[in-house]
């Protein structure tokens, strides 16, 4: 359920890459506060740990299918919500990196939807309560897969939201979160049942490991804290792209009186939104999504000179840069043999 | 050779590029941090109809992999493993919208169809400039860089032992899947039960490593943060490099230049 970036917008993606930077500060600034030099070196191994696992694929009971996983709720488990925050964090970077799974722009998305549901919701507000202390073997498996799911299913509806928000897809929220869903219920039902088989062998191996963590992690400040400044800063984004596009009312407005929408209430705060927008050119305009009533914007009246112009000037801009980096890269190798 | 070797030779090749010298590789890697996320910020700022206004942005992974001297074939590789993602969702585009987006003479596209390319070459051009920036200035370096622009300590270090034991640890979990697949009557697939097992397995055998490292690197004068060694000066090359990429992203995200290079063209002969 990686997010890629050209599903991202740049508001969206920003927004996330800055409520996830502003965990992840958090988080550094109490692990540097509690200047445990035994964790550095624990962490990074962990997190390399769950990046092999993934790479361990095994049959799904009841499906042809194979799984692997996805390792947040583990390493909650294992170092506790904040540590296994920045663990999960540095994995997902590695893997935009490295293998493309999402990207750069959409790693804030990625982090959050993955990491934070788990380790800041699912682990201290279900799994912590449900399992207690020293739990047996029923109310394990019984805490990770209620906690794994919930997790999952967060994160799946984080990216259905960010994803609509972007407005880049047609696809609708709701159709894309029937898709979603299911799936990712599936899926963390799994990754539960897995999370509890591998704390259930290494507690038979060598029960010492798992002993209570030091610090019982009651602290639900980065929830609230993170909850809250993704909850402000998604609101600010929604409002900033409502304001140059019409809402759902207009738009079914417009349709149901099948003409111009009537002449939108033009606010100072929206003519001021519209001005910023207008100066910050990297906001671009979206289509509504079904904007069969709305002008389109981008590309706008398909007119035949104008499309063929916008073709052929794509083209010959296109061969430029092409012909421009091969030159480049022969004259470098001209260079370079002599 | 099985699945998770292939995929460790394929993780150390790309960064086994950047050791190569090169113009790209001797740019200060700050520079080029800061230009890949900038890329990726204009490539994403684009409507989901502006297909053409993209074209300009070629530019800069041609120029980079140019300048780094980066093999096409590992990025291609890479690109087309992580597609099916991003077809997945650009696929239902073509069908939820219908409506005329361009016509060429008598052929009308579709806007799903534009916005399915647009998704698509998008995608191609931020993930590009994500790989060559690993394959002109290596994993560690991008970690320094990170540091140098103030990122937390904490954070820097989990990325550079993340990926320094990634290479021991998916070696270790290919190690435990060949010993059970030999073992395993008439390749049977791993079921659950066997996967919390093994992968248990694995996860002892990683506590017991972390707690070896850390031996060892009290033994070596560790106090909870990683040195860094090298001390960067921006050069001409580095100004020069990051003065290109701004005209370039400036210039593609203030004017239009496929629709008056086009205009120019098609206007002329008229």
């Amino acid at each position: 359920m990686h997010m890629s970036d050209a599903l991202v917008s740049p508001a969206v993606g920003g927004v996330m890459w800055a409520a996830t930077s502003g965990l992840t500060a958090l988080a550094a600034r109490r692990l540097e506060r509690a200047d445990d030099d035994r964790r550095v070196p624990l962490m990074g191994v962990l997190g390399a740990f769950v990046f092999a696992a993934q790479m361990v694929n095994f049959a799904i009971p009841g499906t042809g299918s194979s799984g692997h996983l996805g390792g947040g709720l583990l390493l909650a488990i294992l170092l506790g919500p904040g540590a296994a925050f920045l663990a999960m964090a540095s994995v997902l970077a590695v893997q935009a990196l490295f293998f493309a799974d999402g990207g750069l722009l959409a790693l804030g998305c990625n982090v959050f939807n993955l990491g934070f549901f788990t380790c800041f919701v699912a682990y201290p507000l279900l799994y912590r309560p449900l399992a207690g202390a020293r739990p047996g073997p029923g109310r394990l498996v019984l805490a990770s897969t209620v906690a794994a799911a919930a997790g999952l299913l967060l994160g799946a509806l984080g990216v259905v939201l960010e994803t609509s928000l972007s407005g880049i897809s047609t696809l609708s929220p709701g159709t894309f979160a029937a898709l979603m869903l299911p799936v990712h219920l599936v899926i963390g039902l799994v990754e539960g049942l897995v999370t509890a088989a591998v704390v259930l062998a290494v507690r038979r191996a060598r029960p010492e490991v798992l002993a209570p963590a030091s610090a019982p992690a009651r602290n639900l400040r980065p929830l609230v804290l993170g909850l809250a400044a993704a909850a402000a800063l998604l609101g600010t984004a929604g409002a900033w792209f409502a304001s140059t596009r019409p809402d759902g009312l207009e738009w079914s407005v417009a349709r149901a009186s099948g003409g111009q929408p009537a002449a939108a209430p033009e606010s100072r705060l929206h003519a001021l939104l519209a001005r910023v927008q207008r100066a910050t050119a990297l906001l671009p305009d979206y289509g509504f999504p079904g904007r069969a009533a709305a002008p389109a914007p981008a590309w706008p009246a398909p007119s035949a000179g104008a499309s063929l112009s916008g073709l052929v000037g794509g083209l010959v801009v296109l061969s430029c840069s092409t012909a421009a980096g091969l030159g480049l890269r022969a004259l470098r190798r001209r260079r370079a043999s002599r | 050779m099985g699945r998770i070797e292939a995929t460790l030779a394929h993780l150390g090749s790309l960064d086994e590029l950047a050791r190569r010298d090169s113009s790209a590789t001797r740019l200060d890697p700050r520079v080029k941090l800061v230009a890949t996320l900038a890329f990726v910020a204009v490539v994403a700022s684009f409507g989901r109809l502006e297909l053409a206004r993209l074209a300009p942005l070629a530019l800069y992974p041609l120029a980079l992999a140019a300048l780094g001297d980066v093999p096409w074939r590992p990025l291609l590789l890479r690109l087309a493993l992580a597609a099916p993602f991003a077809l997945g969702v650009a696929a239902f585009e073509p069908f939820l919208d219908r409506a005329p987006a361009v016509t060429l003479g008598t052929l009308a596209i579709s806007g799903g169809l534009v916005a399915f390319a647009t998704i698509l070459a998008k995608f191609a051009l931020t993930l590009g400039a994500g790989l060559l920036l690993v394959a002109t200035t290596g994993f560690d370096e991008v970690c320094v860089a990170l540091r140098r622009l103030a990122l937390p300590r904490a954070v820097v270090a989990q990325l550079m032992l993340t990926y320094r034991y990634l290479f021991v640890l998916a070696e270790e979990a290919a190690r435990l899947v060949r010993a059970r697949a030999l073992r395993a009557p008439e390749g049977r697939r791993l079921s659950l039960s066997g996967a919390g097992t093994l992968l248990g397995q694995l996860l002892l055998r990683a506590l017991a490593r972390a707690e070896r490292i850390h031996v060892a690197m009290r033994c070596r004068g560790f106090d909870g943060r990683l040195p860094v060694r090298r001390a960067w000066r921006l050069g001409p090359g580095d100004a020069a490099f990051a003065a290109a990429t701004l005209l370039l992203l400036l210039a593609a995200r203030a004017a239009d230049l496929p629709a008056l290079v086009g205009g120019a063209i098609t206007g002329a002969l008229r």
